[in-house]
């Protein structure tokens, strides 16, 4: 296969470090050669966050440069923006329905981008993108904390993997006492 | 089997099956992890020193004691190590010592861009560099193999991109000796580096140079992958799979071993070839060797750039500009205007930002240290003058005080950065004598790398329970007489030591002690803004918190946006509460 580049992107704190891992776990578990990067540090307080998987029959680097990601999943609206530019021109976008205005815009004098803006942008960097309301369904199950999970629901729809494998995979990363609540949450992603 | 390991899980894992038996590190990005895997191994002894120098001589000491021994720092913390570095290049150890060390090509986390590989060159002892997780593993315990063989310390060269990037690792078993104490292998020719028996060890190293670098000819990592013998690429470290995604036909000469090189293999190859390029990160070091052998380098930093991490984009567009390949990656031009940024910023209830806001306040030039509140560098904060390495404030703020300037210098320090290089500048204030206020941030964690404990935590890594620094102690030992602990959530408090320090004219220590928001088992209470009462007038906005933000509902006679409260970020520290002159901000009651 050829490689099949993914960017999970976000702020500190939402949750992308571990969708980043399911992602990765579950291309290792279909038996594709995995490789994922991410930066810890500085980013933690609440920057933006990058994370990087790749799956293939043989990898080599754990980056890809602007212009070659297949799949961005963005779980926040901004940050999918400031992103963008590493989809392909055939790439697409599945972007969570959040704005979490930066210091800049909250006591800055700078603006969050509009609906329109935001919309235009996606459109004209994808060959298709989907917002979709994890956050809010994750809160209908009672947890923001499973927006990630919601997300690779929504994601899964767009990939050849059995669900069978996906739910494998999220069952071993997650703790016990959460894995149902990770199944539905995964189950309402697909739904979206 | 095989599991996704990142490049520091995997280091752990290869010290745990060579059988090293003790690791010591201080926590840097982006090396920490490696001494936080290690600790699950019950086999190895492993500890937080106070510094790397303290770091590497405590790994030296267990190699002399005949083990197999890891220290593990980032780049410039082998700065702080490199006289360990040196005298043990000279004496060797009955054990083994590899020494890992990861740079940070593109500072992610660092305070300088510098290419370790010059110390090997300098220090006269071999680097190895792995390409992936897998070769990071296995590296550990090639290093102390050659260790023991050659009598040497080794440095295993990470970059922030091998630390943190996961791939698949094939996992192996503990090969241990028997670990009994054994007499000390007294020898104080070899170990005592007084300049007559130094003199005897020099030659020494000169020859193991000589042994290493016909020892690299046949190491199993600089290894020739023929392709197309139209280009050959010679490429080390991560560079070297970025190179094998732009160039796949080529052919490849990848260097395991950085130093000493094979020079009869890579003659060999570049013979082979009809062009030869370089694909390196950071500096010219690979490619400077080959023109010193005569080889003519086809395509080197002229375009593969000196500055920043490379990623196979950067490569690829490199190479177009060469001219070696036919196309490059189009990035689409998406018009989007300006983005507002998002830089990380200080937490809210950070009990770093009220000491900023103080600082500010008095006009005060602000020399500063490495850790969380280098985030008071940029705005809103924007109140630090000069920061420059681990400990650098104190001794700075003398020197500013003691040349003179209109204003006042003052230092500010972390605790963990105090214990790390503070103490000598610290001691320098007090004796001689200049009335360097120097204010001791301290949050009773090591913050900005993930939450270590450190000498004053009362626990070590391993989770033992053990004593607790005393700052006050400590200063008073120095000599200091000014000497106060303040909360610095405390607005009256902090003014009033911050004040009557600066005005003793004399040397000065603040300790302003209030822990970390990340050390709470609970979140305190929070705050709201009461919109009648709030005028508008922005004085709660210059502290600079992410969780005070502008309202929607605006001032009629101003024309301001009132202030609003994140309920989410709100962590009920009370520095707004403090600073609000129309107390209309105030605790919400459960």
């Amino acid at each position: 296969m050829k490689t099949m580049n993914f960017a999970l992107v976000g702020v500190g704190g939402q949750g992308v470090l571990l969708a980043s891992d399911i992602l990765s776990e579950l291309g290792a578990h279909v038996g594709f050669d995995v490789k994922k990067s991410e930066v810890h540090g500085m980013a933690q307080r609440g920057g933006s966050v990058l994370s990087q998987v790749r799956w293939g029959d043989k990898v080599y680097a754990p980056l890809v440069g602007k212009g070659s990601v297949d799949y961005l999943i963005s779980f926040e609206l901004l940050e999918a923006l400031r992103w963008l530019d590493f989809l392909k021109p055939d790439g697409i976008a599945v972007v969570n329905e959040q704005r979490l205005p930066p210091l800049a815009v909250s006591s800055g004098g700078m603006e969050y981008p509009g609906e329109e803006r935001i919309k235009q942008a996606l459109s004209q960097a994808s060959k298709e993108y989907h917002i979709v309301p994890a956050l809010a369904k994750a809160q209908e199950l009672g947890t923001e904390r499973a927006t990630n999970v919601v997300l690779l629901g929504a994601l899964s729809r767009h990939l050849d993997v059995p669900e069978k494998q996906w739910l494998e995979v999220i069952e071993k990363r997650v703790p016990k006492k959460y894995v149902d609540l990770n199944r539905k949450a995964f189950a309402a992603g697909q739904a979206l | 089997m095989k599991v996704l390991l990142s490049g520091n899980e995997a280091v752990a894992r290869g010290a745990y099956e060579s059988g090293v038996v003790f690791a010591s590190a201080y926590p840097g990005t982006p090396s920490t992890e490696i001494l936080e895997n290690i600790v699950q191994y019950e086999e190895i002894y492993a500890e937080w020193s106070p510094n790397e120098k303290v770091a590497l001589d405590a790994a030296i000491g267990a190699a002399y004691a005949g083990k197999r021994a890891l220290a593990a720092m980032k780049m410039v913390g082998l700065n702080v190590a490199a006289e360990g570095l040196f005298y043990s290049s000279h004496t060797g150890f009955d054990g083994a010592l590899v020494i890992v060390n990861a740079d940070d090509p593109g500072m992610h986390s660092s305070q300088n861009e510098q290419d370790n590989r010059h110390y090997a060159k300098f220090a006269k002892v071999p680097m190895l560099e792995p390409t992936d997780s897998q070769e990071a593993k296995d590296f550990v315990g090639l290093a102390l193999d050659i260790s023991e063989e050659f009598d040497t310390p080794v440095l295993l060269r990470l970059s922030t991109r091998i630390c943190h990037s996961s791939a698949l690792v094939e996992l192996g078993e503990r090969k241990a000796k028997k670990d009994e104490p054994k007499p000390f292998a007294r020898n104080p020719a070899k170990y005592c580096m007084i300049p007559g028996f130094a003199r005897r060890r020099h030659p020494v190293m000169e020859q193991r140079l000589k042994d290493l670098a016909e020892y690299a000819e046949t190491f199993p990592y600089n290894k020739v992958e023929w392709g197309d013998r139209s280009l050959g690429v010679v490429a080390n470290g991560v560079a070297y799979q970025y190179a094998r995604e732009v160039f796949p036909e080529a052919s490849f000469l990848r260097l395991g071993m950085s130093w000493p090189l094979p020079e009869k293999l890579i003659r060999d190859f570049a013979s082979q070839v009809d062009k030869v390029v370089v694909v390196e990160e950071l500096d010219p070091f690979l490619e400077e060797h080959l023109k010193i052998m005569g080889i003519e380098v086809a395509a080197g930093k002229e375009f593969f750039p000196i500055l920043d991490e490379f990623n196979p984009g950067i490569v690829r567009d490199a190479a177009f500009k060469a001219g070696l390949v036919d196309e490059t990656v189009e990035v689409q031009k998406v018009e989007m205007g300006d983005l507002p940024p998002r830089p990380p910023v200080l937490c809210a209830g950070c009990p770093h930002r009220p000491v900023y806001y103080m600082l500010k306040k008095y006009g005060l030039v602000v020399d500063s240290d490495i850790g969380c509140y280098a985030l008071a560098v940029l705005p809103p904060i924007a109140t630090t003058d000069t920061l420059g390495c681990m400990g650098a404030s104190i001794g700075v703020a003398h020197g500013i005080n003691r040349a003179g300037v209109e204003e006042r210098a003052v230092a500010t320090i972390g605790d963990s950065t105090l214990w790390h290089a503070g103490m000598p500048g610290l001691l320098n204030v007090v004796y001689n004598q200049s009335n360097t206020v120097t204010i001791i941030l301290d949050n009773l964690t090591t913050a900005m790398t993930g939450h270590q404990p450190h000498p004053s935590t009362g626990r070590t890594l391993m989770g033992e329970k053990t004593v607790r620094g005393d700052f006050e102690a400590l200063a008073k030992a120095m000599g200091y007489d000014e000497v106060r602990t303040v909360d610095p959530l405390n607005l009256e408090e902090l003014e009033e030591a911050l004040k009557a320090s600066l005005d003793s004219n004399k040397p000065a220590v603040v300790i302003t002690r209030s822990p970390c928001i990340f050390m709470y088992d609970e979140r305190p209470p929070l705050y709201y803004v009461d919109l009648e009462r709030c005028n508008a007038c922005g004085r709660c906005f210059e502290i600079g918190c992410p969780a005070v933000i502008r309202s929607d509902e605006i001032h009629e006679k101003s024309g301001e946006a009132k202030a609003e409260i994140n309920s989410i970020l709100c962590f009920g520290c009370a520095v707004c509460e403090q600073v609000c002159a129309r107390k209309a901000i105030h605790l919400v009651e459960e």
